[in-house]
């Protein structure tokens, strides 16, 4: 057990784990930030999608020695001051179901934007494959990407 | 479709008694919700319904104890409106549709109406939530719209029927008065409240609310990570508890060194809990707890035991395949109709036969099964992402040896359900846990755990035979079904025997001569609901047979279809358990414009095909799907449904969940299937479990006809069509009829 200081949507944060520890229990069972999702524990379904200096990571694979002294963003942190753009969007198309998974699909859609702005249904193919709903709203994210790509035009 | 309605039964002052019984949580909304003194309080009585969940144990029936309501209006002094639900929501929509009816006949402010969990909550399943609540809810609403004119009018001293209402008030156009509900309050609970069976309904014509697309209450949570699911359920000093379960079904520890498991930085606890029979049906093993999720599934990892692999643990995927191969070679343990002609004897001009076969699936949700609990002092208080927690509490009791009033079982969110959080297995275990544990703790399954210990929809293959007159029409159909049944999972050990049960009901275009036969597999494999239950391999069966018998009579599958539902009816004596028979107009009319909005006949490029089917299980649907195939490789790349469900509730939910039913079973025919090896299942996690992801989603098209008729439930209803219509798209581009699910170009049925 070590002291590893975190930077977490913008706020240090010092917590006292295993080096190994994934980030995801950090987060959850730690820093009580339990926006970001336990699904499969080996980096196959993106239920735990976060930031790490603003390109999307598994955090069940990345461990907190690897976060130390990286911007970490989770879906607490992700529209700053007011609600991201992407959230506004999944609102508006009413995706969620569940709701389970969308934390992670959105930290995956706001990652493509990002970089990204116009992107194609093939892009949008890629970028969300590794972020399954079992409710399989995929219809309704595709569309609420596009919706959030026209709101960052306009 | 039946609506048994138990009327509201309330006064004023029992429902002020039943509704401060109720720990309230505040589900929705901002702010605390006021005290239930002050409001006006209306309780009443939502239909029981899917009572095959409930366990054995009478008092199960009991939702709250001693309280005659399951469900409560609190009208409040500031005009808001809260709706105290026991339904569960997971991502079904009801926190938003089951409100909607009562802010309709009520005339509601929609923006001041909040929903309320109930600290239990009802079995939640068979897509029935809106079905049977339907007139309930609206005749609640209806009362409260009548007291709020009936404490006015005497107020102003003007007649009831000179009012009117809107948005929460009551309006006298004669002298231009208006006055809130809020300020009735006072007045309304010291009034009689009217007879819930001569309150005026509005006329669907007139529903402002009620068909409108609303967004979701619980949606924006649900985009910041504020939704709180089980798994997210955080108390102080809490612990977490993993268990390490044999990976055969039956199996249990022999012995187990916890030394290592023990030297994991965090882990507090090893113990071992026993496994449990009979409707509870948990695995046992040994129970790890610690200071953090991550320690205690370390832990887990670390345990040395040596299984003693039970009785089963020879069992496999092939065995089971052999042994139904033989029973669809015999005659069947059960049939509909023993006495009846040999169907072989039927004149016909053309026969056709065909195997079909579905395998083993998990529910697979996003949130693996999870429940936290705490026990002190004899009271046991539990949080649980369940479809019935009113059983969860019974069995909680059971096992804890308390009664039934000193649990408590909180419901939360829940990240996916599809019937298998109607199970008691992690309620049983996280009270055998809590035995030894004296502060809150949560349960956790880890991935592969709620992969390898599901309760799995049933794997079974049936002989389909099927016999056309020259005319083309259907002189005679049998269905033998073999299959791994549900009722040998649920049905008492004692009285298990093959019925038909699990077989469809009779195809709804005229058949001369029909039989339907069965033979149940033995398996230790757990079964139970999964979304739509039998549904689920019945609907892709009938639906693909009727193709089969279509081409077989040389004509296009949708005019075929067409055409024998403008037969005439067969004459025959209705079964007992078949409820009235469906109106074939109606289906008529969904096929017909699920043809035109597919594009039924437009010339498709090559390797491409269109399907089509059809279902009047529960609601009337169509569905054409459009498929390329190229290189074995099958894409599906529109889906096109028609529905009548009746009254559209909330077309923004109901379009939700038909969509979702679409991808979930496309997922399931495409991809998915559970296989046994040595007595366990051979798949852990997403990496050999495959379902649907982005790039395989079709574009989705829903039409809803408009009706006012009775409203049918969604939840369910497009996971009997997209398999067919998929299947028999793949048959229109390349001429090849796949039968063995999950679907693949070079299917073998070896």
């Amino acid at each position: 057990m070590a002291q590893f200081p975190l930077d977490v949507n913008g706020h240090s944060r010092t917590i006292e784990a295993d080096g190994e520890m994934p980030l995801l229990w950090a987060l959850r069972d730690l820093l009580q930030l339990t926006g970001t999702k336990y699904g499969c524990g080996i980096g196959m379904c993106g239920a735990c999608t976060v930031h790490l200096d603003g390109a999307t990571v598994r955090s069940c694979q990345t461990t907190v020695a690897d976060a130390r002294g990286k911007k970490v963003t989770t879906i607490e942190g992700l529209g700053e001051t007011e609600i991201h753009v992407v959230q506004r969007a999944w609102i508006a198309e009413q995706v969620p179901q569940c709701g389970y998974c969308q934390s992670g699909q959105i930290m995956s859609a706001a990652a493509l934007l990002a970089q990204k702005p116009h992107p194609t249904d093939a892009e949008i193919d890629d970028a969300m494959t590794g972020n399954i709903c079992r409710c399989a709203t995929y219809f309704r994210i595709r569309k609420a990407i596009h919706t959030a790509a026209q709101e960052m035009r306009a | 479709m039946k609506i048994d309605l138990k009327e509201p039964l309330e006064t004023p002052d029992s429902a002020d008694t039943g509704a401060r019984k109720i720990n309230r949580r505040v589900f929705l909304g901002a702010g605390a919700a006021a005290a239930a003194g002050g409001a006006l309080v209306i309780g009443f009585t939502l239909r029981r319904h899917f009572g095959h969940a409930g366990i054995a144990d009478e008092s199960a029936g009991k939702v709250a104890v001693g309280n005659p309501f399951d469900a409560w209006i609190h009208l409040q002094p500031d005009g808001s409106a809260e709706l105290v639900l026991a339904q569960s929501e997971m991502g079904q929509g009801v926190y938003t549709a089951l409100p909607m009816l009562l802010a309709e006949e009520a005339d509601l402010d929609w923006k001041r109406v909040r929903v309320v969990q109930s600290e239990f909550s009802l079995g939640t399943g068979g897509s029935g939530s809106v079905r049977s609540n339907y007139l309930p809810l609206r005749q609640a609403g209806a009362m409260v719209r009548t007291v709020m004119i009936a404490a006015a009018a005497r107020q102003w001293g003007v007649a009831e029927s000179e009012c009117t209402t809107l948005n929460s008030e009551v309006l006298h156009a004669g002298s231009n008065r208006r006055v809130g509900y809020g300020a009735l309050v006072p007045a309304a609970r010291a009034m009689p409240l009217p007879d819930a069976k001569n309150v005026k309904l509005k006329d669907p014509a007139h529903f402002v609310l009620i068909g409108k697309p609303t967004p979701h209450l619980d949606i924006p949570d649900k985009c910041t990570g504020a939704a709180r699911f089980g798994l997210d359920v955080r108390l102080p000093g809490m612990v977490y508890a993993v268990i390490a379960r044999c990976p055969t079904f039956g199996g249990t520890p022999a012995k187990f060194d916890a030394t290592k498991a023990l030297a994991v930085p965090g882990v507090l606890q090893v113990f071992e809990i026993p496994a449990k029979g009979y409707r509870v049906f948990t695995a046992g093993g040994i129970a790890v707890v610690a200071k953090s999720t991550w320690a205690a599934m370390q832990g887990s990892k670390a345990l040395q035991i040596t299984w003693n692999r039970g009785p089963h643990s020879t069992e496999s995927t092939d065995m089971l395949r052999a042994q139904m191969k033989e029973a669809l070679a015999h005659a069947p343990a059960w049939t509909s109709d023993a006495q009846g002609v040999n169907l072989d004897n039927v004149p016909a001009s053309r026969r056709v036969e065909s195997v079909y076969e579905f395998p083993f699936l998990a529910h697979a949700c996003m949130e693996p099964m999870n429940i936290t609990a705490h026990l002190r002092e004899g009271k046991c208080e539990v949080w649980a992402p369940s479809q019935t927690a009113d059983s969860m509490r019974s069995v909680i009791a059971k096992e804890l040896e308390l009664p039934e009033s000193s649990v408590t079982v909180h419901t939360t969110l829940m990240g996916g359900g599809f019937g298998r959080r109607y199970q008691y297995d992690f309620p049983a275990e996280v009270a055998q846990i809590a035995k030894h544990v004296e502060v809150p703790v949560q349960l956790v399954w880890t991935r592969e755990d709620d992969m390898t210990h599901d309760f799995y929809r049933p794997a079974g293959m049936r002989r389909m035979r099927g016999a056309l007159d020259a005319t083309g029409n259907i002189v005679a159909w049998s269905d033998h079904l073999a299959d791994v049944p549900l009722n040998y999972q649920w049905a008492d050990p004692g009285k298990r025997k093959p019925d038909g049960s699990e077989l469809p009901g009779r195809p709804v275009y005229p058949i001369t001569e029909y039989r339907t036969g069965f033979t149940p597999i033995e398996s230790a494999v757990p079964r139970a609901w999964w979304r739509s239950v039998e549904t689920s391999f019945n609907g892709l069966a009938v639906e693909c047979f009727t193709d089969e018998l279509a081409h077989a009579a040389g004509e296009d599958p949708y005019r075929f279809r067409r055409r024998q539902l403008q037969l005439p009816e067969i004459q025959r004596t209705r079964g007992k358990d078949e409820g009235p028979p469906p109106d074939r107009n109606r289906l008529i009319a969904v096929l017909d414009l699920a043809a035109q909005k597919g594009d039924w006949g437009k010339p498709l490029g090559p390797h491409r095909g269109r399907g089509i089917a059809c279902t009047t299980n529960y609601a009337y649907l169509a569905q054409v799907a459009e498929v390329t195939v190229e290189n074995d490789t099958i894409r599906v790349d529109r889906l096109v449904t028609v529905v009548d469900c009746g009254q559209v509730v909330n077309p923004n939910g109901a379009r939700s969940q038909l969509e979702g039913g679409m991808l979930f079973t496309l997922s399931s025919i495409l991809k998915e299937a559970i296989t046994i090896r040595d007595g366990a299942v051979e798949q852990k996690n997403f990496d050999d479990y495959s379902v649907l992801r982005m790039p395989e989603a079709p574009a989705l098209e829903t039409w809803f006809i408009e009706s006012h008729a009775e409203p049918h439930g969604l939840g369910e209803a497009a996971v009997g069509l997209t398999g067919p219509a998929v299947a028999n798209a793949i048959f229109a581009a390349t001429g090849k009829r796949l039968r063995r699910m999950p679907f693949r170009m070079d299917e073998s049925t070896a």
